[in-house]
């Protein structure tokens, strides 16, 4: 496994309830599943992926969880085109 | 120092403690019984009048929003309705706002409110614009930003929409605790605020609904001082009844007592908010029945002990469309008046084309909001991300589109027609749900006359309405 350095931007993941500790009135599909949250930040330690780690947040909090990407990012989109949008307000359509 | 208890029910058993020291409010100032508050006495407590809230938001880039006649889509409602109908419409071009949208007004004040207090941070619980409008403001005052977000389903797929507004509040600075779907959004919540001392920036405050009345004092003076007369109607997108109350508050505040307040939702029904499954067939995150009416119909629901946002107190007609329905009136607003915008300030758009076609030629109806658009909020990603999960997407009439199956997105503006929702019927689960705090039968005078204000009818009418 390939060592993630100390300071690298991270995400980690933890499950805060396991579905037996959650909340009562939840819907059978919702109960069925953990309460996790994921949140990003500096790698307080060299780790591997999968290990537990600790991470300290933009604002300067720790976090411990389950190391599970490496510089998170983003990439949602504008989609794939939706033909139907594209003739709404034009000539075509008048 | 013994470890505190951090399970679900030992954390919401500490929920007043919590919530008393991470606001500066003491709520216990305004309740009378278990049903009937000071609802004025609260909103005063701010302490601000409108000139302190203008200063305080313009100090962080916030109001002063343009308000534009859309004169291409009057003229195109005009030619689907009556001779003599087809009022103007104007939008309120809230997505001028430092964050993107009319949330900045609420953030703003709760920011300004957490520094005087001496707070080093603030914590929001959101999935929507709050969260950017908190990050954006938090980071102009020099404060630590916590967003506490509801993100993915148990597979980790998350809606685009909201994974944009995630983007957002860390493009601003803000720690962002991305959760997977569950109401236990509020004891994450909770949780951060006990953990760190920071202030609770609720969307419910009074502090973050008086940043709303700046919105409809700006609609109210720049119609009169335009058009010399006040808007007939304004039409407000409902979600948890924050962007209602404040907006009504407003233009009752420079006097526009004639103004007809219409609220305005995206049809959901049939999707359960708190379903893992059904929480990515939903193309809105927000503005949708499954908060506008369970906020209707009892308010205090909230992250806070008594919300300030109490929309049937100000509410005179509520208006449901469909998903379809905005994403057309979306695309025509880019294509006819060259305004790219997020569908979810659209929403109170749509209604308003239907609002203007019964309305005549020389009356004014406002949409009070628009929202930015982009990656992941655009109606091209929400319709596309749709798609992909199954959902069918196709031209027709709209009203034969089922939430959670199908998006039918209209093929002309005469399909645009909402409908109504029964307001008198929100009002009775209303008093059926303060009849769950309270028996009928112990209710004072008192609480008879709040409930009636909270309505917007007379005592006699709840007498009359008395839940069984």
């Amino acid at each position: 496994m390939n060592k993630v350095p100390k300071g690298t931007w991270v995400e980690i993941e933890w499950v805060v309830l396991k579905p037996e500790e959650r909340a009562k009135a939840l819907p059978e599909d919702t109960k069925k599943v953990p309460y996790v949250m994921r949140v990003s930040g500096f790698l307080t330690e060299d780790a591997e992926i999968g290990q537990m780690v600790s991470i300290r947040t933009i604002i300067g909090r720790i976090h411990s969880g389950k190391l599970t990407t490496v510089n998170p990012s983003y990439s949602h989109s504008f989609g794939k085109v939706v033909p139907e949008l594209l003739t709404i307000g034009t000539e075509a359509e008048k | 120092m013994t470890q505190k208890d951090m399970s679900y029910s030992a954390v919401m058993a500490r929920k007043n403690e919590i919530m008393k020291s991470s606001m500066g409010i003491d709520y216990g100032d305004f309740i009378e019984s278990p049903i009937a508050f000071d609802y004025e006495k609260m909103m005063a407590e701010t302490g601000y009048t409108m000139e302190d809230i203008y200063r305080i938001q313009h100090e962080t880039k916030v109001g002063n929003t343009p308000l534009y006649e859309l004169r291409n889509l009057t003229e195109m409602v005009r030619k689907t309705c009556a001779p003599g109908k087809g009022a103007r419409i104007l939008v309120k071009d809230e997505a001028a706002n430092a964050s993107g949208s009319f949330k900045a007004r609420r953030a703003a004040v709760s920011a300004y409110t957490a520094l005087r207090l001496g707070y080093k941070g603030v914590v929001a619980a959101t999935s929507g614009n709050y969260g950017a409008g908190v990050a954006s403001q938090a980071a102009q005052r020099g404060l630590k930003c916590i967003v506490v977000q509801e993100v993915y389903d148990s597979r980790g797929v998350g809606q685009p929409e909201i994974i944009e507004k995630g983007r957002a509040c860390e493009a601003y600075g803000a720690e962002v605790i991305k959760l997977t779907v569950g109401p236990e959004l509020f004891y994450m919540q909770l949780r951060t605020l006990e953990e760190t001392g920071f202030f609770n920036a609720s969307l419910y405050t009074p502090f973050a609904i008086r940043g709303v009345e700046s919105l409809g004092a700006e609609i109210g003076e720049q119609v009169r001082s335009r058009y010399g007369q006040a808007p007939d109607a304004v039409v407000i997108t409902h979600a948890g009844g924050g962007n209602l109350t404040g907006t009504a508050r407003g233009l009752l505040y420079v006097g526009c007592e004639s103004t007809r307040i219409v609220a305005c939702s995206v049809d959901l029904s049939g999707l359960h908010m708190a379903s893992d499954h059904d929480f990515n067939r939903k193309s809105f995150t927000t503005g949708h029945t499954g908060f506008g009416v369970p906020f209707a119909v009892w308010p205090d629901r909230v992250d806070v002990p008594r919300n300030a946002a109490r929309s049937l107190r100000y509410m005179d007609e509520y208006q449901l469309v469909t998903q379809g329905e905005v994403f057309y009136i979306t695309e025509l607003l880019t294509k006819v008046e060259g305004l790219e915008r997020g569908p979810a300030g659209n929403i109170s758009l749509t209604a308003a084309v239907t609002l203007a076609r019964q309305m005549d030629k020389d009356q004014i109806v406002v949409v009070q909001e628009t929202e930015y658009t982009g990656a992941g909020k655009h109606h091209n990603s929400q319709l596309s991300f749709a798609r992909e999960n199954g959902i069918e997407v196709r031209r027709g009439d709209p009203r034969e589109s089922i939430p959670g199956k199908s998006i039918i997105i209209p093929e002309h503006l005469d399909q645009v027609l909402g409908r109504v929702q029964d307001i008198d019927r929100l009002r009775r689960e209303y008093l059926a749900n303060a009849a769950k705090q309270l028996p009928v039968t112990q209710w004072t005078e008192n609480d008879i006359n709040f409930l009636a204000a909270d309505v917007k009818k007379d005592p006699a009418w709840v007498r009359a309405n008395l839940p069984a």
